[in-house]
C-alpha cells in the first residue's frame, strides 16, 4: 500500500467493514469510526513507524492509543487490515467470545491493542507515560494519540495537559477528532468547548489545524508537519476537522449516528454508496 | 504465648521509603510517581537518588494512574504514592479500566490509610480502600503490618508482575518482624499457634492481636494468631488448617466490616466450614478527627476489643457444642 488510490480504496473498504460490523450486531459507533477512517489509514500506512510481530512494549516503533475507545469499528479494520489480525476475525465484533469487545482491550490479547479504552477521558495519560518510558529507554519514536472532541470535557484531559506541557513531553502527537458532535448532540448544545486552540495553547501545547480530515493527503501532510514539530520541547495537538459519518450520506451531518446502528435496509444503503475495493470480510 | 520483641516504633510508611530506595538500585526498570506528597510517602530518598526515574505528578491523581499504565509499555514498573484514599476511591475507574482490566503491572502504594491518619478526619480516613481493591480482578491486595514487613512487601511486589495495591499507614508503631524476613505473597504468617480461637489480623491491628492474645493468655485462652498481609489472593489453605483446630474466629483490621478481611473470611467459611465468627472492624462508620489511638479506641479498634470478641466467639462455641 504506497500510492494514495491504494489508500482510498482502503478508506472506502475499511468504512464498508465499519457499518457492517455494527449492523451485524445492531450496536457499536458508525459515525465517529467512519469519520475517523482517513486519520487510522495516514497512521498505520503512511506515518508511523510500527513493526510485527506485535509486541506489547513497542520498542523502537511508534505506539498508538486511542482514547474515544468507542471508535473500535474503525481501529479493529484498519488493524487488520494492516495485518495485525485476520480480516475475518471482524466479523466476531461485539459477539460472545471476540477478541474484538465493545471497546478496545488488552484482556482478550488482540493484537495491536496496548490499553483499554472506552470510559473516557484517560487516554492521554496513558500516552504521556508511554512517551516518557520511550524517553528512559532512549527510544526516539514517536507516541500517537486519539481522542473525541466531546471527550475533552473529561478533567484527566486537562490534568493530562497540563502535566505533558509542564515537563516538556515532545514525543507526542495528539489529535482530537473534532467533529463537533457528541450522543445528546452538538458540543455547542451539550457543553460548549470555547476556543479550543487558545485552550491547547495556554496549556503550552503547540497546536496545528487539520482543516479536512477526511481528505487523506491533507492528514498525512498534518501529521507529517506535526513530526517535524517534534523534539522541540513543546507537545502537539493537531485539531482535526472531520465529518462525523463520513462516507454514508445519511449518517452526515447530524449526531444520530454516534451510537446506533444502521437496519438492514440502511445497511444496504450504505454499502450501495461503498465500493467494496479490496474484498469484504 | 510466644514473647515478641519490640525491635523499635516506626511508621510504615517509613519501610515503605526505605524499599523504594532499595528497590531503585536493585532494579532499573523501577519507577516512582507521586501526586505532591512525596515528604509523607517517604519517597524523597528515591527521588533524590534517582531523580530521572522519578515523576513528580502535581495533584492529579487520575493522571498519575494513567501516566504510571503507560509507563509500563516500554517495561517500566512504577509505583504510585499517595494517601489511600486518593489511591483508591478517588481514582477506582482510572486503576479500574487502564491499570487492573488492561493488566499493567503497576504498584498502587497507598499511605495513610484508615483512622490512624488521626487529625485530619473523615475525608483523608479511607476506610472502604481494601474492599474497592480486592474486588477488581487480577488485583493483589497486601496490608502489611510493621515497618519491616512493609519494607520486604515493597521489594516483593516488584518481583510481582501483575497490578497490586499496598497499603500503609501514617502513625509510629511496634516493630516486631524480624529485619529481612522474607515477605512471601499471598502466604499467611503464622505468629503464635493456639488451640482454641483464630485471629486473623491485617496491618496495624496485628500488633493489637499480639497484646490481646497476652492477655488472653493470662486467662488461660490460647490464641491462634495469624497475620494476614496479603489479602487478595486470601491463602485459604492457612485459614482453613487453622479453623479446623480452633473452630472459632475472630478479624481484625482498620477498615469497614463491610469489604475488609473479615468478609472475605467469612466468605470462604461459609463455602468450605463454617464457623462462629467474630469481627474487629469500623462498622458501617465514617471516621472524624481525634489522635490515632482515640480514634481506634473510640470505634472500636483495640486489643480490648479483639478480646471482646474471641470471648464472644468462644462462649458461641460453646454452646454450640454443648
Amino acid at each position: 500500500m504506497s500510492d494514495n488510490k491504494q489508500l482510498i480504496n482502503l478508506c472506502t473498504q475499511i468504512r464498508r467493514d465499519i457499518v457492517r460490523m455494527v449492523a451485524a450486531v445492531s450496536s457499536g459507533h458508525p459515525g465517529g469510526s467512519l469519520g475517523c477512517v482517513e486519520y487510522f489509514v495516514a497512521l498505520y500506512q503512511s506515518v508511523m513507524h510500527t513493526k510485527q510481530p506485535f509486541d506489547m512494549n513497542g520498542k523502537d516503533e511508534d505506539l498508538f492509543f486511542l482514547s474515544n475507545g468507542h471508535i473500535s469499528p474503525v481501529f479493529y479494520s484498519t488493524l487488520a487490515r494492516s495485518g495485525y489480525f485476520p480480516v475475518k476475525e471482524l466479523n466476531t465484533f461485539r459477539k460472545i467470545n471476540s477478541r474484538l469487545q465493545g471497546h478496545p482491550t488488552t484482556h482478550e490479547g488482540l493484537p495491536g491493542i496496548r490499553i483499554a479504552s472506552g470510559s473516557l477521558g484517560q487516554g492521554l495519560s496513558v500516552a504521556i507515560g508511554a512517551a516518557q518510558a520511550k524517553k528512559l529507554n532512549n527510544d526516539s519514536s514517536i507516541i500517537y494519540s486519539l481522542h473525541g472532541d466531546g471527550e475533552l470535557q473529561e478533567g484527566q484531559i486537562w490534568e493530562a495537559a497540563m502535566y505533558a506541557a509542564g515537563n516538556n513531553i515532545d514525543n507526542i502527537i495528539s489529535t482530537v477528532d473534532y467533529n463537533g458532535k457528541q450522543i445528546d448532540g452538538s458540543l455547542e448544545d451539550v457543553l460548549s468547548l470555547g476556543n479550543l486552540k487558545m485552550k491547547w495553547e495556554a496549556f503550552g501545547w503547540k497546536a496545528l489545524e487539520i482543516e479536512n480530515g477526511n481528505d487523506l493527503n491533507q492528514v498525512i501532510d498534518g501529521l507529517n508537519l506535526a513530526k517535524s514539530l517534534t523534539g522541540k520541547g513543546q507537545p502537539i495537538v493537531i485539531l482535526m476537522k472531520t465529518e462525523m459519518g463520513n462516507g454514508v450520506d445519511y449518517m452526515m451531518g447530524t449526531h444520530k449516528w454516534h451510537g446506533s446502528a444502521p437496519n438492514a435496509e440502511q445497511l444496504e444503503s450504505a454499502l450501495n454508496q461503498l465500493n467494496e475495493t479490496l474484498g469484504d470480510y | 504465648m510466644k514473647n515478641f520483641e519490640v525491635l523499635g516504633k516506626q511508621d510504615t510508611r517509613s519501610g515503605f521509603g526505605a524499599g523504594l530506595l532499595e528497590l531503585g538500585q536493585k532494579n532499573n526498570q523501577v519507577v516512582a510517581l507521586c501526586a505532591d506528597l512525596t515528604g509523607s510517602l517517604k519517597m524523597n530518598a528515591f527521588e533524590d537518588a534517582y531523580p530521572d526515574r522519578f515523576f513528580q505528578i502535581g495533584i492529579a491523581e487520575a493522571n498519575m494512574m494513567g501516566i504510571a499504565a503507560g509507563l509500563t509499555i516500554g517495561g517500566k514498573i512504577p509505583f504510585t504514592g499517595t494517601f489511600a484514599n486518593f489511591s483508591t476511591g478517588r481514582v477506582y475507574d482510572q486503576i479500574r479500566q487502564s491499570i487492573a482490566y488492561s493488566n499493567k503491572n503497576v504498584k498502587i502504594c497507598a499511605s495513610h490509610a484508615g483512622l490512624t491518619l488521626g487529625e485530619d478526619g473523615a475525608t483523608h480516613q479511607i476506610l472502604e480502600d481494601i474492599g474497592l481493591m480486592k474486588m477488581l480482578p487480577g488485583m493483589t491486595v497486601i496490608n502489611p503490618c510493621d515497618y519491616n514487613q512493609t519494607k520486604a512487601a515493597t521489594l516483593a511486589i516488584a518481583d510481582h508482575v501483575g497490578p497490586v495495591y499496598l497499603r500503609f499507614g501514617r502513625p509510629k508503631v511496634a516493630t516486631f518482624i524480624p529485619e529481612n524476613q522474607a515477605f512471601i505473597i499471598g502466604k499467611a504468617l503464622l505468629l503464635n499457634e493456639g488451640t482454641d480461637v483464630s485471629i486473623f489480623a491485617t496491618g496495624h491491628m496485628v500488633w493489637k492481636a499480639i497484646e490481646a492474645g497476652q492477655v488472653l493468655a493470662s486467662k488461660g485462652i490460647s490464641a491462634e494468631i495469624i497475620n494476614i498481609h496479603t489479602i487478595k489472593p486470601l491463602d485459604e489453605e492457612a485459614v482453613l488448617a487453622s479453623v479446623a483446630k480452633t473452630k472459632c474466629v475472630v478479624t481484625a483490621e482498620e477498615h469497614q466490616l463491610a469489604g475488609g478481611l473479615g468478609e472475605s473470611i467469612a466468605q470462604l467459611l461459609a463455602r468450605k466450614t463454617p464457623a462462629p465468627i467474630e469481627f474487629v472492624a469500623v462498622n458501617d462508620s465514617f471516621g472524624e478527627s481525634g489522635t490515632p489511638d482515640q480514634l481506634m479506641t473510640k470505634y472500636g479498634l483495640d486489643a480490648i476489643n479483639i478480646i471482646e470478641a474471641v470471648e464472644k466467639v468462644i462462649a458461641r462455641v460453646d454452646k454450640q457444642f454443648v
